[in-house]
């Protein structure tokens, strides 16, 4: 390629006191071209990103834009040489409009907010975003809100847009929106880098992929010269099999039904709104929705964490026993004699305590337990083993069992936790975002054991946000919609589409239509 | 008709008190904007109160050992200069006062509570002190020329005062109230028209924000709390000059910081709604004057404020209205995240 890259990255060394970040990153972004970020957990992404937008500093190498050589010391500096960040976190103001946070800090003198959101339209009108600059942003939605940050760094006159896992958020209707958006925005000859680990869409979108592994540059491929199999490896850096073994359970019976189940949060909102299923033993039953649409008020209320409106929730062991959980906190639940795992979406705040070790996490669930009763003393010597069995089994990177939790990465705290989980038999497993922020292969382990508890006979219940997982992993997948359910289908039949449907508004007027009875024994 | 007049004269009478909970609402609602939670206006109001009656009682001072003494035997001191040297003695005094408290709360980051409440304890005894210190010197008794304190507290429209009904209440007030609707209304001008206003709402809601966008917060919330404390302080001049007679008596502001305050939640962080809010207030709080019920004790009438803000806050936060909210990050130190 003879073409001036628009940024040009060579030998980027980052160091993070003994870690190393980025290891001798090379790295070349082209206008007009979409180029993703492909890479696992840990390796780099993000860090070698906010070095391009001033927020670090590399320690080694050299960045030019269009050929020559810049230092970036600032988010002020980036913005100057055109380069635009769209981070993770949104950083808008809730009680301002559109137009007023996208205007934020630019001039001074007399707000015209006309003007303003005049400039907002055509930026909307050129791109085909859809946005009212009146809007406020605590009546917006996420993918609204991240239309506010992407028109913000457009305003700001940006030709190099980079996006840190933009479609985490998004319901695949609002992605395919966004990639939209940013083919017209490839169009209009602007770079555009897409950090990601989802490969579906790294092989939809871009037109090159960049892999990183553990901080170092592996290669830039061309997006239609490779696939998704061959990313994977190189990310991974072997050959990893990317299929979640589906095995079907014979015999499944159900082992907890929910009718009608309604809650209120705090404030009073009503979370859950009529909410009926029956939960199989032998089945990962999946839970899809927007984030906020009732998945972890759901959860709560079957594990006995929140109170109850109306509905009941029965756990029938077998046939002739029905045992109503409403009302029974976790205790009592525990006491009736029902195994209820519970992985919350709160790792290190729900699920485990940060400062104490494995063993001690282990504890938390056994110190009650009928043996430990007769001693005054606690018994340490049956966690330890617990905890001994989950390091070496599930692999968990630490150097003992002694090490303190709060210290690990994200993925082996998890294991950690899913461990504890499990060890105590569990008739229904309840988790929530269980492979959130880890890394592919983590991430397959631990759904290698959530099918392993499905083999035993357990309900697993499991809230995702990946769609593609939830139609690999689950038997069937329920979808929330605003507290309700909007629809249940048959995991091995259904279509992102269809889930995606369900899981905005439209989705509702669907229900009366094609998914008639939403109950689905 | 009786009614009706005495609902004027009430409003009339509660208008010099209205006009020291107006500036010092004012002045603190500008500081809550940029995210600090300033306690301290009552000390800044009392260090106003103390300063501002200095200012004015040295140029008195002055005046007459120049010699220059009117017919009535009083010194021939200008009314009009007179209140301008109030005004900036009271505000400069104010705006150092609020500059410590900046100091502390930005750049140290204590907490903004301990600090304020501190600075309330801090401006109450240096405002004594001067006072005092005044009054001990002058041998027990600190007052201004009655001119002067005529200058102070006499409407300025003179005639157009005599206007049944709205005569007294649009004219009839002293030069301090039309400034303080002035500030009032620039203050809401300068909030919600401007780019500056907005960068500084901007502050108070989301420090990280505004960092982010560029805007220096640090700056902003400094500006902020050192013009508000400065407003402020102008408002205990006020009550010193009019309410208190233009002397210094051992009670001082009796409270009236803390009622601004508890004002600035009354008014939702709305400066116009200052206006009209610290007149109601202000009614409250002299009715036991005015509406005599002989069963009810004086002690219930001057609890009547509190009560008002009290119903306002439950039903403000009740509403869950997320336009009527305080400042998002009110009352919380920005630290930039070094990750």
């Amino acid at each position: 390629m003879t073409e001036t890259p628009a940024i040009e990255l060579k030998g980027i060394t980052k160091r993070f006191g003994s870690v190393t970040a980025n290891d001798n990153v090379n790295l070349q972004i082209f206008k007009g071209k979409i180029l993703s970020l492909l890479g696992e957990n840990g390796s780099g992404k993000t860090t070698l990103m906010n070095m391009i937008s001033g927020i670090y500093q590399p320690d080694e190498g050299t960045i030019s834009i269009n050929g020559k050589q810049v230092s970036i010391l600032s988010p002020k500096d980036a913005y100057r040489y055109g380069i635009g960040m769209i981070h993770q976190h949104y950083k808008l103001i809730d009680v301002f409009t559109a137009a007023e946070n996208i205007t934020l800090g630019h001039g001074s003198g007399r707000l015209d907010i006309e003007e303003t959101n005049r400039k907002v339209k055509e930026i909307c009108d050129k791109y085909g975003f859809k946005i009212d600059p009146r809007k406020k942003v605590y009546d917006m939605s996420v993918s609204e809100k991240q239309t506010i940050e992407i028109i913000k760094v457009l305003y700001k006159g940006a030709e190099t847009l980079i996006l840190d896992e933009p479609t985490a958020v998004l319901t695949p209707q609002e992605t395919e929106r966004l990639f939209d958006i940013l083919r017209n925005m490839r169009n209009d000859n602007k770079a555009i880098v897409i950090i990601t680990h989802k490969l579906s869409e790294v092989m939809e979108l871009s037109d090159n992929v960049a892999i990183l592994r553990k901080g170092k540059y592996i290669a830039t491929v061309e997006t239609s010269k490779t696939s998704p199999k061959e990313l994977t490896d190189m990310m991974v850096g072997y050959s990893v099999s990317l299929n979640i073994n589906r095995p079907k359970y014979i015999g499944a019976k159900p082992k907890l039904s929910v009718r009608f189940l309604s809650c209120r949060d705090a404030e009073g909102v009503k979370k859950l709104n009529k909410v009926s299923f029956t939960a199989m033993g032998g089945e990962i039953l999946g839970i899809a929705g927007i984030a906020g649409s009732g998945q972890k008020e759901l959860l709560e209320c079957i594990s006995g964490l929140h109170p109850v409106d109306s509905g009941e929730i029965v756990f029938t062991p077998d046939e002739n026993t029905r045992i109503d959980l409403v009302g029974k906190s976790p205790t009592e639940i525990r006491k009736a004699g029902i195994g209820m795992a519970f992985v919350p979406e709160d790792r290190l705040g729900m699920g485990l305590v940060g400062s104490m070790d494995m063993t001690g996490n282990m504890m938390l669930r056994s110190w009650k337990d009928s043996k430990n009763r007769k001693s005054p003393f606690i018994d340490k010597k049956t966690p330890e083993k617990l905890a001994k069995e989950i390091w070496e089994k599930l692999g968990v990177v630490a150097p003992s069992t002694s090490f303190l939790v709060r210290k690990m990465s994200g993925g082996n705290i998890q294991k950690v936790l899913v461990g504890r989980e499990i060890a105590q038999k569990p008739s229904v497993l309840l988790t929530a975002y269980a492979v959130r922020g880890l890394d592919i292969n983590t991430s397959y382990t631990i759904y290698n054991l959530f099918t392993e508890e499905k083999m035993n006979g357990t309900a697993v219940i499991y809230v995702g946000e990946d769609l593609d997982v939830l139609l690999e992993l689950c038997d069937r997948i329920l979808v929330l919609c605003a507290g309700q359910v909007s629809g249940i289908v048959d995991a091995r039949t259904a279509t992102k589409d269809q889930i995606g449907l369900l899981m905005t508004k439209s989705g509702r007027e669907l229900k009366s239509e094609s998914i008639a009875p939403a109950g689905g024994r | 008709m009786n009614i009706l007049n005495t609902l004027i004269t009430l409003a009339v009478a509660a208008i010099p008190f209205a006009t020291a909970l107006m500036l010092g609402t004012t002045g603190e609602i500008l500081c809550e904007k940029s995210g600090n939670l300033n306690l301290g206006v009552e000390g800044i109001m009392y260090i106003g109160g103390a300063f501002g009656l200095a200012g004015a009682f040295a140029y008195e001072k002055a005046i007459s050992a120049a010699g220059h003494i009117a017919a009535s035997g009083e010194p021939a001191s200008s009314g009009f200069i007179a209140i301008v040297i109030a005004i900036i003695c009271a505000f400069a005094s104010g705006a150092i006062a609020s500059l410590i408290y900046s100091f502390i709360t930005i750049t140290l980051r204590a907490n903004q509570n301990v600090t304020g409440l501190a600075l309330t304890i801090f401006g109450t005894g240096i405002g004594q002190f001067t006072g005092e210190y005044m009054r001990v010197k002058q041998g027990g008794f600190v007052s201004l020329s009655n001119h002067l304190k005529h200058a102070f507290s006499t409407n300025i429209f003179g005639p157009l005062a005599k206007i049944p009904v709205i005569g007294p209440i649009l004219f009839g007030h002293n030069v301090f109230f039309y400034l303080a609707v002035i500030i009032a209304i620039t203050i809401y001008l300068f909030l919600m028209k401007t780019r500056k206003g907005l960068h500084l709402r901007a502050v108070g809601e989301s420090p990280a924000t505004a960092d982010s966008a560029g805007i220096n917060v640090t700056r902003y919330k400094y500006a902020a709390t050192t013009i508000g404390g400065g407003i402020s302080a102008i408002g205990g001049m006020v009550y010193i000059m009019t309410t208190a007679g233009a002397t210094w008596n051992h009670e001082g502001l009796s409270g009236v910081g803390w009622l601004s305050v508890a004002l600035v939640i009354f008014c939702i962080w709305n400066p116009l709604k200052a206006i009209w809010g610290s007149a109601l207030f202000g009614a409250l709080m002299i009715m036991y004057l005015r509406i005599v019920v002989s069963s009810v004790p004086t002690e219930i009438y001057k609890i009547l404020p509190y009560v008002v803000t009290t119903i306002v806050l439950v039903a403000s936060s009740m509403r869950n209205n997320k336009e009527k909210q305080p400042p998002k990050s009110l009352g919380r130190n920005y630290f930039r995240e070094e990750r």
